[in-house]
């Protein structure tokens, strides 16, 4: 049957089963692939999406349910292609992730808690991302990255709306603080005289 | 060997991983995400029987169902396809991707449905009708090793797939000469790493220009080979996309009976075709449970608690199949007296066929079930004794200036400081104050237990194991490849030849290259290309890629440096030694000349006219790795197992209600000495996940099997995966032993965390429980086991006291 969902602020038209779940509509008919099956019965959280900014289980949802919702995966999270959120950025900051399958999840889970709590305790996050299960970190750096974002969050002037799009201004969108800012590499000119050598 | 210009500017230091930026954004590309037109899909039917004869197999009805393709039986696949390969040389355990004549496990595959989606295919599995004949089977590895059971495969004549004694020392002297002796049984329960990813491939024949395309979530060594020898086609028909994200592995994702499955029928359908395990086929049928493991041990020691010699029994339930499983009892081998000066060792290692699932690698190959019984003799000794647990580790440990030390198995530990780690996780964790902490909490009316675990981690992934139980395999080698090519535009390229799995290879290979080079690695491209351009690997197996990549990318860079030297020498008119290098450029000291890496590059590529005699045009060199140390076959039962020996030191504390019987890890310290860290972001995660992973083994994680060789734990419901809530917050406490093997002195830390976790967790529990008098001697201890164990010893107590 023909659907119509509200993905990332735009509408989306799909005609499928009715059986599908809202996650493999999400992979297959919109083509958004950040959003991973891991065990397709609701325990482990890969497949979370935000459903009107709360943490949802795509896989236990089916997609005509999802009708009338504002529906945000991970795409919908980055600022602009290359540049990550703040949450994102600090999962990097981290290494909140090795494989990186639990992390659209993740990231999304930790955004919502975000969202609703300006200064979550330790326990406050190990609530919020207990539905979410990642094998690759045992959660510490997980942990860290959510304080490090709240943290960053709390000391950025926007209003709190505004604050999940915004890159921190002050970071270079590639290679993160820790990037030498210049390389030693200088491209070589082939077409001036000598090749480009002095 | 260890030749790296000190200080180091990016090796060790906090940078970020590259890897990570397109995770976050919910870029990765698995093989799920892997589009392909005219994709076709693959559901599996499984047997609902530990052992039956496929009596008949009727796909009519399914062929009729919309959208289905083709049935593929067992049968068909077993005329296109060699049998899939075995470790030792156990010719009649024959597995075939697809069940052939008859079932050796609930859950194994017994057709594959295609069709043109994985519902319809689904839909089309549940149409196939199999009629079975059962047959007698057997679940439990004791009953399976006495010959009167039933053979899982009657050809071989028994279960038995290996039995094989080693004696190293003199054993039966240190028995006799010793005063003291304690035995006992403990069991590792089934249980595996269990990625949030399922296992998942997808095929694509192109009959025109002769070649398999596979893209797959796999960790595996020689994956193409295999590929390659099951379907008879030459390997160089083989093409694996290596850049396909791993959602996880730590050793699992081995699917070869699912990539001869898509493969073939990618031939016979003429369109790409794929199968992603749903969770169900995974836990059952994925062929990745890990070890199972009885150990029975004995040790005979000193009134000091001097351990000198031991016996170990060790009774692994294989499942079903062969493949590698056996191997497990091997690696072990190489770290089987621990970080201990146990002089001599009697290790029998068997392995038994049974109606479960076949088992596969997982994190630490057979070595966390190994440390777990080492260090509960450890414990037991301590106890008999009335001696310190940590005091009894420090008077058998081996001594710092006593390295490299050659233990009785054959292998040479290559460096280590055991008690100075101890002395800082002691100091880091105030060992006195958390022994008062715990008195108080029993004081309280709760159980509260410290655990502790020191052991090692083996690693640089040799497979020294495979000639040492299997005397037709004469392998040597188990090499790893670097290539590095600068552009004619003096942008730096490094290829990596193997997926990865969450383990930042990318960023490891650009910061070692970088190192060397004296060049932002972040400038640094690495592209990992599919296994016809790639060089000789053997993916990250064994906690091998700091060691091996790194040292291959090391040593490509060196030659790079070296080519770079040699042509600047060559301008100035000068000889090498005198060309100082520096961040890419060379100047020739005494002249004021200088040449820039823009100008070295262009030489290279542009000035023939300008190289010295012999230098071929272009900046590129490769390396190819040999294993440091590895270099002979083993000899009267010993060999050099893996080059690198990192050390982990666990303390921990446990508390919980006796009446509920919930352990809370209340604090967890580790000790970790890996040499000299390339990445410690990397190194910190791989820790602490695999302490969670830990964790799971010995208090949740289980594949149980019922008495009708079912498996209960199918799903997250049942089989029970450690959540935040279960993850305490971790110290870690640093140690940097380097070793003299390698090029930075980086030593494996793929398994680490992993290798002592469950080993300290049983001890906590164990000294939690204690005051009743009784302990736990299998994992995972579940939280229900706790709680009757207690009311039992109560009422027995009770009892005893009316
Ligand atoms: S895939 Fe939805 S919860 Fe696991
Ligand atoms: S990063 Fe691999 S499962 Fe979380």
């Amino acid at each position: 049957m023909k659907i119509s969902l509200k993905v990332n602020g735009q509408l989306r038209e799909a005609d499928v089963e009715p059986r599908k779940t809202l996650l493999d509509t999400l992979r297959e008919d919109f083509l958004l692939v950040g959003s991973h099956a891991g065990c397709e019965h609701g325990v482990c959280g890969a497949c979370t999406v935000l459903i009107d900014g709360e943490p949802s289980r795509s896989c236990l949802m089916f997609a005509v349910q999802a009708d009338g919702y504002e529906i945000t995966t991970i795409e919908g999270l980055a600022p602009a292609p290359g540049e990550l959120s703040v949450v994102q950025d600090a999962f990097c900051e981290t290494h909140g992730l090795q494989c990186g399958y639990c992390t659209p999840g993740m990231v999304l889970t930790a955004h919502a808690l975000l969202e609703h709590n300006d200064a979550p305790s330790r326990d406050d996050i190990v609530e919020a991302i207990s539905g979410n299960i990642c094998r690759c970190t045992g959660y510490g750096q997980i942990v860290e990255a959510v304080e490090f974002a709240a943290d960053r969050l709390r000391k950025t002037n926007l209003p709190r709306h505004a604050r999940s799009d915004a890159n921190n201004p002050g970071k270079p969108p590639f290679g993160g603080n820790d990037a030498l800012g210049h390389g030693v590499l200088t491209a070589v000119q082939p077409d001036t005289p000598r090749g480009g050598r002095a | 060997m260890s030749e790296a210009e000190i200080p180091l500017k990016f090796v060790s230091s906090n940078r970020r991983v590259r890897e990570d930026r397109r995770f976050v954004a919910g870029q990765g590309h698995y093989v799920a995400d892997v589009a392909l037109e005219g994709l076709l899909h693959v559901a599996v039917l499984p047997s609902q029987h530990p052992a039956a004869r496929i009596v008949s197999i009727d796909a009519s009805e399914a062929l009729r169902m919309p959208g289905v393709h083709y049935v593929l039986t067992g049968e068909e696949l077993a005329k296109a396809a060699e049998p899939l390969m075995n470790g030792l040389n156990t010719p009649h355990v024959k597995r075939y991707p697809l069940a052939v004549g008859q079932v050796r496990y609930a859950g194994e595959w017994v057709v594959a449905v295609v069709a043109e989606s994985r519902a319809q295919a689904e839909d089309g599995a549940e149409k196939v009708r199999v009629v079975y004949e059962p047959l007698p089977y057997v679940i439990d590895s004791e009953e399976a090793l006495d010959l009167s059971s039933t053979p899982v495969h009657p050809a071989h004549g028994s279960n038995v797939l290996l039995d094989r004694t080693f004696v190293w020392g003199e054993v039966d002297k240190h028995f006799a000469e010793s005063p003291r002796h304690l035995s006992f049984r403990v069991t590792w329960g089934r249980n595996s790493t269990v990625p949030i990813e399922t296992f998942g491939v997808a095929a694509k024949w192109d009959p025109w220009r002769e070649i398999l395309d596979v893209w797959a979530s796999i960790q595996m060594p020689k994956y193409s080979d295999q590929i390659a020898r099951a379907l008879r086609i030459p390997l160089n028909n083989v093409r694996v996309h290596q850049d396909v994200d791993v959602g996880g592995s730590y050793g699992v994702k081995r699917g070869i009976k699912q990539t001869v499955i898509v493969s073939h029928l990618a031939r016979r359908l003429g369109r790409p075709v794929r199968l992603i395990e749903d969770r169900l086929d995974n836990m059952r049928a994925g062929d990745a449970h890990g070890p199972d493991r009885i150990f029975d041990v004995e040790v005979a020691f000193d009134n000091d608690g001097i351990v000198k010699s031991m016996k170990m029994r060790a009774l692994d339930n294989a499942g079903a199949y062969a493949g590698r499983a056996p191997f497990q009892l091997g690696k072990p081998i190489g770290a089987i007296v621990g970080p201990y000066k146990i002089q001599s060792v009697k290790y029998r290692a068997i392995s038994v066929t049974s109606n479960k699932a076949a088992q596969e690698a997982v994190r630490g190959f057979g070595q966390a079930p190994t440390n777990y019984a080492i260090e509960t003799a450890i414990d037991k000794v301590a106890a008999a004794l009335g001696l310190d647990r940590i005091e009894i580790r420090k008077r058998n440990f081996i001594r710092s200036e006593e390295f490299p030390y050659l233990i009785p198995s054959g292998t040479r530990y290559d460096s280590g400081d055991y008690h100075t780690v101890v002395a800082k996780v002691l100091a880091h964790a105030d060992y006195e104050g958390l022994k008062r902490e715990r008195d108080e909490l029993r004081a309280q009316g709760l159980c509260a237990g410290i655990g502790i675990a020191a052991c090692l981690e083996p690693s640089g992934g040799n497979s020294s194991f495979e000639p040492l139980l299997n005397d037709a395999n004469k392998t040597t080698t188990w090499m790893e490849s670097c290539r590095i090519n600068v552009d004619g535009l003096g942008f730096v390229t490094v290829t990596i030849h193997t997926t990865s799995s969450g383990q930042g290879h990318e960023t490891l290979a650009a910061t070692v290259v970088g190192e060397v080079l004296e060049i932002d690695p972040d400038q640094i491209r690495v592209v990992r290309p599919d296994s016809l351009n790639s060089l000789p690997g053997n993916s990250p197996v064994g906690s091998r890629m700091a060691i091996m990549l790194g040292g291959a990318a090391f040593h490509a860079a060196k030659k790079l440096k070296a080519k770079i030297v040699r042509l600047a020498a060559h301008q100035f008119g000068c000889v090498e030694s005198d060309i100082v290098y520096q961040g890419g450029a060379t100047s020739y000291p005494g002249s004021s000349r200088k040449l820039t890496w823009a100008e070295h590059v262009n030489i290279a590529h542009r000035n023939f006219h300008l190289l010295p005699d012999g230098m071929e045009p272009g900046l590129e060199v490769t390396h190819v790795l040999q294993v440091p140390t590895a270099n002979k076959l083993p000899e009267n039962g010993r060999v050099q197992m893996y080059p690198c020996h990192s050390f982990e030191f666990h303390l921990v504390l446990v508390v919980f209600d006796p009446e509920i019987g919930k352990p809370k890890i209340r604090r967890y310290v580790i000790g970790h000495d890996c040499g000299t860290v390339i990445n410690p972001h990397i190194v910190k995660g791989m820790t602490l996940g695999g302490i969670a992973h830990g964790i799971g083994a010995s208090l949740l994680e289980e594949f149980v099997y019922d008495s009708e060789g079912q498996m209960l734990t199918q799903s997250f419901m049942d089989y029970l995966l450690p959540s935040s809530h279960e993850v305490p917050h971790v110290e870690i406490v640093h140690h940097c032993t380097p070793s003299p093997f390698t090029v930075f002195g980086q030593k494996g830390s793929g398994e680490s965390g992993y290798l002592g976790s469950p080993a300290a967790i049983s001890g906590a529990i164990n000294d939690a429980v204690s005051p009743y008098g009784i302990s736990f001697a299998k994992l995972p201890i579940r939280i229900a086991a706790i709680s009757d164990a207690i009311a039992a010893a109560k009422a027995t107590k009770e009892k005893v006291q009316s």
